[in-house]
């Protein structure tokens, strides 16, 4: 019996060991002969994000032409699954060389665990200056930059011109002018405006405009950095304008219970006459093919209007770096690496717009490039904003951020008032403390 | 054969690659689970240990007592449902003409992947363009509501796909165990003058008992863990209105990066449902076992 028992055990042993070894791969990259691999993993498919996979592939062609005992692995996940095999790697010290990410609260728990290398030294010899301000900024955490943007967002309303015309209606510059539009439409029976909130953070746009109108450029931040208060009375204010918004009925019906590809299509359907959203809509409102020509002709933004006696200007803007490219701490390519994504955010700059209709963090020159007027008309609005209030929920730490979400939704389904809104948010920002 | 079935090496040997298996992939997580979840951990960085503190702040969390009502209410439609489909399937098992056709019929939703199921209930519940709304509009109905969207209906419109996701499969596991019993004792019950409904409720169903307890701690403990329609429908929302217990450990763990707090619900999870397939066990265990 004993004996047995003693098989039995070796037995076993043997399986687990078998079954580690399985897992227990070469972390990083392995030097093959004289040349050394930088393993890759970026979120942008051929399927579905065909011509920022074309750009990755012939700046990694280039690059690796001009570093000949360089090789790129790459590897290509879709954006969900990107995020969630990113964690499971980190948590088991795998993180490829280079990678992407995403700005302030999703980097800091990468930073604290020691897994992101900085980048200063990379952006050191005037690679900090190509960058828009502010942009590689949303990836400093304590002073040192752990992520070169590749993207830049700002979120203008969007609008149906020929709705607006049918109406006779002319963009508006002042809030009040905004919701006369919205109660002509509303009369009308037009949807004023395309939302859809099961995503949470497209109502959080609309929130952080009316706080940024109202309260100046940094009171959010203010709030959310702990400098200031979430307990200003501008937040509140911004609040109950909101709830005064759907009370007008502003909003498609049921929006919170639609994604923002459902709210989306309300606006892409002429259902609804104007939509807040990022400018990475911009390529469906110009060259994607497949919406219909009329519509893309009728497309429009505006800025979103200023508030009487509000502290906030037309000019300050919604928005934020998309994702940024990291190198990992442990990398054994280090250098390499660290080259490859000064080269890789280089050329993309060049790339980017053109195209794949994405705005690069980096600046571009409208001169010189060839572009659809409304991408020209952003841009030159890029470069005069005054102010860029990055995404609360990428501000906030991945807990409070929740709690910010969920409160907005209940925010627009008049579920929560003003003051327990902003009250619920300082206490669960003054708990991260 | 015998002769080799009796060795105890070569038992072993057979039985090791599912033991293994099994306890690689089910009862190693779950220990694991339960140790994270005595951590304070954002599933990256260290782990601090910190004893029972993720217990208490779960008895104190008003929110998951919310999630919880929630499972348990649908584990309650769940329950109750069976009867519909043990009457179903009873009329089907008796000799009705196309039975063969509502059985699969009935079965087809079953065969959809979740997602599936989802994104159809998803285009019926649409606030404006939907089937429902249409067809309420249609009738007259002036303002129908937004089905997803609004808190206080948003739970029992998401139950509905849900119970209909389940109903093949029950009336499967009824329908084949009624057509186990044999025609021979309904034969006699019928000689001696029983109605259809006496037979069915004095014959059939106490001697498919066994496999309707089995189904109830099916229904019961599957509705308790319950992830994947909420999950793609509602994703818990609007604010929490149509979370259960598993899609708020996922929303812990994965959005807020509290891996801890996470696993410390889903080891409560897993404790919540033994309780309760033990009570059931308990509560429908038979004084003697019938036979045929």
């Amino acid at each position: 019996m004993f004996r047995k028992a003693h098989t039995l055990m070796a037995l076993l042993l043997a399986f687990a060991l078998v079954l580690t070894g399985c897992s227990g791969k070469e972390a990083g990259s392995e030097e093959s002969g004289s040349k050394k691999t930088i393993k890759f993993m970026h979120l942008w498919p051929a399927g579905s994000s065909k011509q920022q996979n074309l750009i990755v592939q012939d700046i990694i062609k280039q690059f690796e032409a001009e570093n000949p005992d360089v090789k790129v692995e790459v590897e290509v996940l879709e954006n969900e699954q990107y995020k969630n095999k990113i964690k499971v790697l980190s948590s088991s010290n795998e993180l490829p060389d280079v990678g992407f990410t995403w700005a302030a609260g999703y980097l800091q728990p990468f930073v604290k665990g020691g897994l992101f290398t900085s980048l200063d030294d990379v952006l050191e010899g005037g690679l900090k200056d190509s960058f828009v301000p502010g942009t590689t900024e949303a990836y400093a955490i304590d002073g040192k930059t752990y992520g070169l943007p590749l993207e830049l967002n700002i979120a203008p309303i969007y609008y149906n011109k020929e709705i607006f015309k049918k109406y006779n209606l002319e963009v508006p510059k002042t809030y009040e002018e905004f919701e006369t539009i919205v109660k002509t439409l509303k009369d009308n029976g037009v949807a004023p405006i395309a939302l859809g909130n099961k995503d949470r953070w497209t109502g959080s746009l609309w929130y952080m405009y009316l706080a940024d109108r109202i309260g100046g450029p940094d009171v959010l931040t203010q709030a959310i950095n702990r400098e200031g208060s979430f307990e200003d009375p501008s937040l509140a204010e911004a609040a109950t304008e909101v709830q005064n918004l759907v009370k007008a009925d502003a909003f498609n019906k049921g929006f919170n219970g639609l994604s923002n590809d459902e709210g989306k299509s309300e606006f892409m359907n002429g259902n609804a006459a104007m939509y807040l959203m990022g400018s990475w809509e911009l390529p469906n409102l110009t060259t994607n093919e497949e919406v219909p020509q009329e519509f893309r002709d009728n497309a429009g933004f505006f800025k979103f209007p200023t508030v009487e006696g509000g502290k906030g200007d037309i000019d300050s803007w919604v928005g934020g770096p998309g994702v940024g490219m990291f190198v990992s701490e442990n990398s054994k390519v280090k250098e390499e690496s660290k080259q490859f994504v000064k080269f890789f955010v280089e050329k993309w700059g060049e790339q980017a717009v053109t195209k794949a209709g994405v705005i690069p963090a980096t600046k571009v020159d409208t001169e010189k490039v060839e572009l659809p007027q409304l991408y020209i008309d952003v841009l030159n609005e890029l470069n005069k904003s005054t102010n860029l209030t990055l995404f609360a929920d990428v501000q906030m730490s991945a807990s409070v951020a929740e709690t910010h979400l969920n409160l907005i939704q209940s925010l627009f389904g008049n579920e929560v008032k003003p003051k327990d809104f902003t009250k619920q948010h300082e206490e669960a920002l003054a708990k991260e403390e | 054969m015998e002769k080799v079935l009796s060795d105890k090496r070569i038992i072993t040997l057979y039985v090791l690659p599912g033991l293994l298996l099994i306890i690689g992939l089910i009862y190693v997580p779950i220990i694991q689970t339960a140790y994270y979840g005595l951590m304070k951990w954002d599933g990256i960085g260290a782990k601090e240990f910190i004893g029972l503190e993720n217990y208490k702040t779960l008895i104190k969390d008003d929110i998951f007592w919310k999630t919880a009502y929630h499972s348990f209410l649908l584990a309650v439609f769940s329950a109750l449902s069976l009867i519909i489909y043990l009457l179903i399937s009873i009329v089907l098992a008796g000799k009705i003409k196309g039975a063969d056709f509502f059985r699969k019929i009935y079965l087809i939703p079953m065969l959809l992947a979740s997602v599936a199921i989802a994104q159809l209930w998803l285009k019926i519940y649409h606030p404006t363009n939907g089937i429902l709304n249409t067809l309420l509009g249609s009738f007259g109905v002036d303002n129908p509501p937004s089905w997803l969207a609004d808190p206080k209906i948003v739970l029992y419109a998401i139950f509905i796909p849900i119970l209909w996701q389940y109903a093949g499969f029950y009336i499967l596991i009824y329908y084949a165990a009624l057509k186990n019993i044999p025609e021979s004792l309904i034969e006699a019950a019928r000689i001696d003058g029983a109605t259809a409904w006496q037979i069915a409720l004095k014959i059939k169903i106490p001697l498919i008992m066994n496999v309707i307890k089995v189904t109830i701690v099916l229904a019961v403990v599957g509705s308790l863990k319950y992830f994947d329609l909420i999950y793609v429908m509602t994703d818990g929302g609007p604010n929490g209105a149509s979370e259960v217990m598993a899609s708020y450990m996922y929303h812990k763990a994965f959005r807020g990066f509290d891996f801890g707090y996470g696993s410390a619900i889903g080891f409560f999870l897993l404790v919540i449902c033994l309780v309760v397939t033990w009570l059931i066990r308990k509560l429908t265990a038979a004084k003697e076992e019938i036979t045929y």
